[in-house]
């Protein structure tokens, strides 16, 4: 009995140790994830409290003039962020109507084949880049607005915004589909055969039904149009003014930063310290946005 | 007694009153629907259309061969087409193994607890962060306080942790798809989980994989706004990397950023590896040649014609990851900033080069997944 030393405890989990390097690397690479999160906290963090040390908090929240490359510096956030408000809401304005009826025709009218079709051509417009998305903005969509609307500049948040709504349709109209799909096909019989239309199913059954999903849709496509840079920066203008109407040119707070940063910035000025108070604001505000999102989201996940 | 109360003349076929109108308004209702798809389709159609009225007969070898310039005419997209070449593969090569290594954690070894929802809920929110804020991680960490540089080494990870969530997410996606019959199966004739999920899982995964990080990498392509901020220059009129037959320049010493010689009286031996000229910080020239060896003040400069070797050599990592850059996306943006309207047709020709490589790339991955739904039936 002694020689047969086979009786092993399978009971005690074994491991060669080349499987714990493994783990180990994995995990690493894994882990890189919180690092980088701590990494841009603590960037965007420590420089914006150098900023803040110097420009007092209050007077970036209240001052209404945003004008750090001056000689007489003023560092009032409320400029930026209403260029940003502003595209946002054209954007959105856009963007949600379109994005929402494209999604209630492919899930609740279009047959199978025109959704396969149409569904990836769509994501494709998610797919341009931002920079080509600007050029489209500024030398396409500006000079037609400007035939529509005499006295436009030939900057203004109204055709940033536009085509920043047509590039986020692709997210609203796939994730509301999701969606809709989502809800049970029951519910949708049963209103059928209480005899209505298929529009008024889809109106006031699977709409409602899927309706978290749907502003966890909306609210991930705002996060987007809050943080796009390119197309504002480069149709928008980069003129840091409180925006009253789209039809206004104005910077938002990531075209200020891209403005910045394209001239000679020093390191460790207060020009520089600056595009990271405005860095720290936008990374707020798409945080909540995404915050609501992923509770939403969640929320239509656990409802049947 | 009750009865029932029944109306003799009614016709349960009669139609309610109204469906007429409600029956229209549901066929209308797909007008409305078709209307504006056709308004997302119809704008990737003008923006393409857009871009070959403007930018089209611009298009020719000699704007992928040559440098940018102020003449507009004569510039092109070289710089720009292999410095994102570069920065591409250095992202690539940063991104694929981790964001790959990481989602398979995440699917296979992740055990449930507060750290494995951290990681989940950082790879979450790493996905909304906005691409600009990379840009500020970036110069505060990378160039900052790392002293990477606004090199193509700095833009390539930068923009690798950008496309990071992107690989992961279908790392993952791709890996739950697997079924657990085939790591039970595996397990059972006594693999190790590293074997069962290296040899099995891994491989069936992997379109998947290829899916995500493909459409990851063609974001990283068009991405413009966190390079701006690393610095990407936008007049690069030299490459990274050389070919045979192009001048090489070669700085002796320590000099300044003018190129000015920090202590003027020092001198170097230096071995010339080809014939060519040396000009000598009072710009008087000495021709050399190859496999002499001569004492050179500091802030000479020796001009010699690459070969076939030089250029081989020149295409190792360790050569250009330092390297100044500009990629396609910031050419055209510097070009798009320019008022004169010569300079605007540039900017469409690179516009569509970086379109028709993107939509390619996206293109590629939505026929990948489309081929994989049909294909694979566990």
């Amino acid at each position: 009995m002694e020689g047969l030393s086979v009786q092993r405890d399978f009971t005690v989990k074994r491991m060669r140790p080349g499987e714990h390097v493994i783990e180990g690397v994995l995990f690493l690479a894994a882990a890189l994830a919180i690092a980088v999160v701590v990494g841009i906290l603590f960037v965007v963090i420590s420089e914006a409290a150098q900023f803040f040390a110097e420009v007092s908090f209050w007077k970036f929240v209240t001052e209404t003039r945003w004008t750090p490359l001056f000689e007489n510096p003023s560092y009032g956030i409320a400029p930026l962020l209403t260029g940003t408000f502003m595209s946002t809401l054209v954007a959105l304005s856009v963007a949600v109507p379109l994005g929402l009826l494209v999604a209630i025709y492919l899930s609740e009218f279009a047959s199978a084949r025109v959704r396969e079709v149409v569904k990836p051509v769509l994501e494709l417009l998610a797919g341009v880049p931002t920079v080509v998305y600007g050029y489209f903005a500024l030398l396409f969509l500006t000079p037609i607005l400007q035939s529509f609307i005499p006295g436009l500049p030939g900057f203004n948040l109204l055709s940033a915004g536009i085509v920043m709504g047509l590039m986020i349709i692709p997210y609203i109209a796939s994730l509301s589909e999701d969606a809709m799909r989502a809800v049970p096909q029951s519910l949708r019989d049963g209103s059928l055969a209480m005899g209505t239309t298929r529009l008024e199913t889809a109106f006031r059954v699977v709409f409602p039904a899927a309706i978290s999903g749907i502003v966890g849709a909306i609210i991930l496509g705002m996060s987007r149009a809050v943080g796009e840079t390119m197309i504002v920066a480069i149709a928008g203008g980069q003129l840091p003014q409180i925006v009253t109407s789209p039809t206004q040119q104005g910077a938002t707070v990531t075209a200020f930063i891209a403005q910045v940063a394209l001239g000679d910035i020093a390191f460790g000025t207060i020009e520089y310290q600056s595009i990271f108070a405005a860095g720290l604001a936008l990374l707020v505000l798409t945080l909540i946005f995404n915050f609501i999102a992923f509770a939403m989201q969640r929320r239509f996940r656990e409802a049947y | 007694m009750a009865t029932v109360e029944t109306n003799p003349r009614a016709d349960i076929t009669a139609q309610p009153t109204g469906l007429a109108l409600r029956r229209f308004k549901d066929k209308s209702f797909i007008i409305w629907g078709v209307l504006a798809t056709l308004i997302g389709l119809g704008t990737l159609a003008a923006l393409v259309g857009d871009l070959v009225v403007d930018g089209a007969h611009r298009l020719s070898p000699e704007f992928f061969m040559t440098f940018p310039s102020s003449d507009a005419a004569h510039a092109g997209i070289l710089s720009a087409w292999v410095g994102s070449i570069l920065v591409i593969i250095t992202t690539a090569a940063f991104a694929i193994p981790v964001g790959v290594l990481a989602g398979v954690y995440l699917e296979e070894y992740a055990p449930k607890n507060p750290l494995t929802s951290a990681i989940e809920i950082a790879v979450n929110n790493l996905a909304g962060v906005p691409s600009i804020i990379y840009g500020l991680l970036a110069v505060g960490l990378f160039v900052q306080l790392l002293g990477m540089g606004q090199s193509i080494l700095t833009a390539g990870v930068t923009l690798g942790l950008l496309i990071l969530p992107v690989v992961i997410v279908a790392t993952r996606e791709a890996v739950r798809g697997v079924p657990q019959d085939i790591r039970n199966a595996a397990l059972a004739v006594g693999a190790t989980k590293w074997q069962a999920t290296s040899h099995h899982v891994i491989p069936y995964a992997l379109p998947g994989v290829v899916t995500g990080v493909i459409i990851g990498i063609s974001r990283a392509i068009g991405e413009t706004a966190p390079l701006i901020l690393i610095g990407g220059l936008t007049f690069v009129a030299f490459l990274p990397v050389t070919l045979p037959g192009d001048h090489k320049f070669e700085v002796i010493g320590a000099v300044d950023q003018y190129g000015a010689p920090m202590t003027p009286e020092a001198t170097e031996l230096v071995r010339i590896h080809h014939d060519g000229v040396v000009v000598m910080p009072d710009f008087s020239e000495v021709a050399v040649e190859a496999g002499q060896e001569i004492e050179l003040p500091h802030g000479a400069t020796v001009q010699t014609v690459a070969d076939l070797g030089d250029a081989v050599a020149s295409w190792s990592p360790t050569n250009w990851l330092g390297s100044d850059f500009t990629v396609l996306p910031i050419q055209m943006f510097n070009w798009t900033s320019r008022p004169q309207a010569a300079f605007l047709e540039n900017a469409a020709a690179a516009g569509l080069v970086l379109l028709f490589i993107t939509l390619l790339l996206n293109g590629a991955a939505i026929w990948l997944r489309y081929r994989l739904r049909k294909r694979i039936k566990w």
